[in-house]
């Protein structure tokens, strides 16, 4: 199999708890020991619920924390260990898109100097050629060209978000995370910022890890994904798949608890007792047997490793 | 259906640096005796400040009751006395579930002070007039027990586990999931006729919200508490509502059981805001344009900016409630058959 | 410019920092024009004995001094001396404290603690004391008083550009900047410094008074540039012999010190509430 373009292998983050005094008393285990390929060209989902570490997981990739331990390969080169100069330039393909991509704007530069600044800090290209670029960003992401000498408070909420968005894609990235992209918005609003996301996915040919709590968002959006709980993939495998038959218990739980509209009421049926364990203080063995229905003794002592079962890779002994 | 609650034709503004905006623009919406009605629209439609309105909880200055009714069991809130209101009720016949559990409570008492305080207050023991009048003023021991005994209760009832130890841990001492479960607990309390819950499980996780929904709707349906429960997520409204209102920029467009909300919208509006929820096999389809600025609404019915069926009626006209169906009323020219 | 247009127009708006404004630019209005506007300029640096200790009238608007000079045009000229010191003292203190507070907010560990740790060492010590301890030890001079001024009052900068630069950096804008790949030096000069110029603007116009007083305090002991050069403080000290009979004499610097500190304290206070609405405000809409 060729490289895939982005593969992490067994990446953890911790980060330490302190006490009152600066002593360290324990380690948050955010994320522990995640292994995962991207491919060029698709849209992996990360689901999970907060707490769960797919932030973490995003951010360590994007180099905002560094890996405890583990690699992130991208293209092939190690990328968590580099120099801070060399990590920086790895920043022009490889992106990440906040929450909001409006509030990522400056609040005193104007449009135009914004989308500028990413092919100054990246390329050599003159101001024409610049001008040149922006302006094809800008028609791609279905603005006027007048908006280059707008402040964003002087724009819309949605405009804020594809000058946002605008100004990742200036600099051509290969991938491109996405962390909780629809989180607050509402379902009209919703539609359209994603039909943008997959209209900017074909034209630069992107490739999209998308952080999601938002079953349903996910479904719509991405053909392969990995379901995470308490810094672990507990399972991974095609959308349609998963969504149809999902093995792991958690998973089963997680897309039970999705509202169906026109069906049954699904909360009828539900059956998942209590909340999910405190990461500060993560279960031994199977890090879901404290919630699950199918918990042996086994599961106590022994973490279940991801194995292949169909098609899907689910971490579970008695899936 | 007994009309518990009746809005009629409410009218509010709120003050704004560019001058008055129009939020509620003649809303009307019922709620039956032990029915669940959900309130759905987009942010900014004016749900909250419907519920707000309800509750008379407006805030001073800011908001202008222009015209309306508020009818709570055959009396008109907004013309009653106020003291009449506050003590008969506010926190007593109607109760409020917030959206953000973390903050409703104060960080630095236990639970228990917290909801004995409510019960000193808002008990359905204490007959009216007999309460404390002072905030200084003394709670009376025989109620004190018997009140403490329904709190214990309706703890175990809202699944909370060991509540007399739970009682005395403070607010932060407990999850998200488990705060709204006191939220839930403290509604309950004084016996309302009415819960107002706005956006109760917006915060939280999907399956903890399934388990809130579920313990909810069993627990009002049980004791017979109407339910008024305002959110932007369709699939929410699905789970928990009996009959759903939607609303848009301030006007309500359709009103229907949930059956014939999800299964036979009439309304152009409804009709695209369902369509808009991303299905299984991944189409996507938004409602171009935005929502209008509530300062210089558009006149007529407000949707028609960005409606197909549009005529110059809708332009000038706010269309009259039609009755489609027993209990499905919508307010367009032009209703689309199904 | 139409920000400043903007903040010009507001400021014309509140009437306390009009005020202030209107005195700010008397005081730059009679220290430019000092030669133009004074009746007697030479009197500056001349002696006229016969006319000592004159009250205010037609000839000496007012008064004399112990030397026979005149009153009104020294304190012209005292202008030009005030806004020296503080222009130039202000400016220093910008120089260092700005950069010292961008690196210890932008860093996080020993070399931002450290950074701190100093600037508070200077704030535990009154700055009139600590100003005084370093003219006495350089001697009186003009360049002594502002060295004094500028090693003192940095650190107020310092102070609130650290905290303004930490509040930043959680912004998202901040970050996603980062996460572009711009440069610590890109990041903190063109981003973190154009959205905390508000607080550091405000900050500087009451430092010209706070530094305009200090300055004042010293000539008054005596530190300050030595005579004959018509510094205010200095006046003030002069007159002390002469009091309570030349009233004038004290009065016309005091008066002078007086109002171009509350001029300077005004206007920061003006500006302070032009700036942060504007931003606060701003927050809001996009919240709605």
């Amino acid at each position: 199999m060729s490289a895939a373009l982005l593969e992490l292998v067994d990446l953890t983050r911790h980060f330490p708890l302190r006490n009152a005094f600066g002593r360290r008393v324990g380690w948050l285990r955010a994320v522990d020991g995640v292994s995962l390929r991207v491919e060029g060209g698709e849209t992996l989902g990360l689901v999970g619920e907060s707490g769960c570490g797919k932030s973490t997981l995003g951010k360590t990739v994007m180099g905002i924390y560094s890996p405890t331990a583990g690699e992130i390969r991208f293209e092939g080169r190690e990328i968590g260990r580099l120099e801070r100069r060399e990590r920086r330039a790895v920043a022009r393909h490889l992106q990440y898109v906040y929450q909001d991509p409006g509030a990522s704007l400056d609040p005193r530069w104007k449009v135009g100097p914004l989308l500028h600044e990413p092919l100054k800090i990246h390329t050599a290209l003159s101001r024409a050629e610049r001008d040149r670029e922006v302006r094809a960003i800008l028609a791609a992401v279905g603005l006027p060209d007048a908006h280059v000498d707008l402040y964003p408070h002087e724009l819309s909420g949605g405009q804020q978000r594809r000058v946002g968005l605008a100004r990742i894609l200036t600099l051509r990235p290969r991938l491109v995370i996405l962390d909780e992209p629809t989180s607050g918005l509402d379902v009209s609003v919703q539609a359209s910022v994603l039909k943008l996301f997959r209209t900017l996915q074909s034209t630069f040919a992107l490739t999209y890890v998308f952080i999601s709590h938002d079953l349903s968002v996910v479904r719509a959006m991405c053909a392969r994904i990995a379901v995470m709980y308490l810094g672990r993939i507990v399972e991974l495998g095609a959308t349609a798949q998963v969504f149809e038959k999902p093995r792991h218990p958690y998973t089963q739980s997680l897309l039970a608890a999705v509202p169906r509209i026109g069906g049954r009421r699904v909360t009828q049926d539900f059956a998942l007792e209590g909340e999910p364990p405190n990461p500060r203080d993560i279960p031994s063995g199977c890090r879901f047997r404290t919630r699950c229905p199918l918990a042996q003794s086994r599961c106590e002592t022994e973490e279940p490793v991801l194995r292949a079962v169909d098609g899907q890779t689910v971490a579970c002994h008695y899936a | 259906m007994a009309e518990l609650l009746a809005v009629r034709d409410l009218r509010v503004d709120f003050a704004t640096d560019r001058g008055p905006a129009q939020v509620l623009d003649g809303i009307n919406v019922e709620v039956g005796a032990g029915e669940v009605v959900g309130l759905v629209g987009e942010s900014g439609c004016g749900k909250t400040t419907l519920a707000r309105a309800i509750l008379g909880i407006l805030p001073e200055g800011a908001a202008r009751i222009r015209g309306g009714a508020v009818h709570f069991k055959g009396r008109d809130l907004l013309h009653e006395n106020p003291a009449v209101v506050n003590d008969r009720v506010r926190g007593r016949a109607i109760t409020f579930i917030p959206q953000d559990p973390f903050t409703s409570f104060s960080p630095v008492f236990p639970v228990e002070t917290q909801i004995m305080d409510l019960m000193k207050w808002k008990s359905p023991r204490a007959a009216e007039g007999a309460r404390p009048a002072a905030l200084g003023g003394r709670y009376p021991r025989e109620r004190y027990r018997a009140d403490r005994e329904a709190v214990l209760d309706t703890l175990r009832a809202v699944q909370i586990p060991e509540p007399a130890r739970a009682l005395r841990r403070l607010p932060h001492e407990f999850s998200g999931g488990q705060r709204q479960r006191l939220m839930i607990a403290m509604a309950l309390l004084p016996r309302p006729d009415l819960i107002i819950a706005d956006e109760p499980t917006t915060a939280l996780d999907v399956t903890i919200q399934a388990q809130i929904l579920k313990l909810l709707r069993a627990l009002v349906k049980e004791r017979g508490v109407s339910v008024l429960f305002t959110t932007h997520d369709l699939g929410t409204a699905h789970e928990i509502c009996d009959r759903v209102v939607v609303m848009y920029a301030g006007q309500e467009m359709e009103a229907a059981p949930t059956d014939a909300f999800f299964g036979r919208p009439a309304h152009p509006y409804t009709r695209r805001l369902l369509a808009s929820v991303p299905g299984p096999g991944g189409e996507l389809r938004d409602i171009p344009g935005e929502v209008p600025s509530l300062v210089a609404p558009p006149a007529g019915c407000r949707f028609h900016p960005r409606c197909d069926h549009a005529t110059p009626e809708c332009r000038e006209l706010r269309p009259a409630p039609r009755m489609l169906a027993r209990e499905h009323g919508v307010r367009c020219h032009h209703p689309v058959e199904s | 410019m139409t920000a400043a247009w903007f903040v010009l127009t507001r400021l014309a708006r509140d009437r306390s920092a009009l005020i202030g404004l209107v005195l700010i630019a008397l005081l730059v209005v009679c220290a430019v024009l000092a030669p133009v506007l004074s009746t007697h300029p030479d009197d500056v640096f001349e002696l006229h004995p016969a006319e000592r200790l004159q009250a205010p009238s037609g000839a000496h608007w007012l008064g004399t001094d112990r030397m026979g000079s005149d009153m009104y045009s020294r304190l012209l000229f005292g202008a030009r001396i005030t806004i020296v010191i503080g222009l130039i003292a202000v400016g220093a203190s910008l120089a260092i404290g700005v950069p010292i507070g961008l690196v210890a907010g932008y860093y996080h560990g020993w070399l931002s603690d450290a950074l701190m740790r100093v600037s508070d060492i200077f704030l535990a010590v009154p700055q009139v004391v600590l100003a005084i301890a370093i003219a006495q030890t350089l001697g009186p001079s003009l360049p002594n008083v502002i060295l004094a001024l500028s090693v003192t009052y940095w650190p107020w900068f310092a102070r609130v550009v650290y905290a303004e630069t930490r509040a930043l950096q959680k912004e998202i804008f901040v970050e996603s900047t980062a996460a572009l790949g711009a440069s610590p030096w890109r990041l903190t000069v063109l981003h973190v410094l154009p959205n905390i110029a508000s607080p550091i603007i405000v900050r500087a116009s009451i430092g010209m008074g706070f530094t305009i007083l200090t300055a004042a305090a010293l000539g008054f002991l005596g530190l300050g540039p030595p005579p004959p050069t018509p510094e205010w403080g200095r006046t003030i000290a002069e007159s002390r012999e002469f009091l309570p009979d030349a009233w004038w004499y004290a009065m016309a610097p005091g008066l002078a010190i007086f109002l171009t500190v509350m001029g300077f304290n005004l206007l920061g206070d003006g500006l302070r509430d032009v700036l942060d609405p504007r931003l606060r405000r701003r927050r809001t809409i996009r919240d709605g």
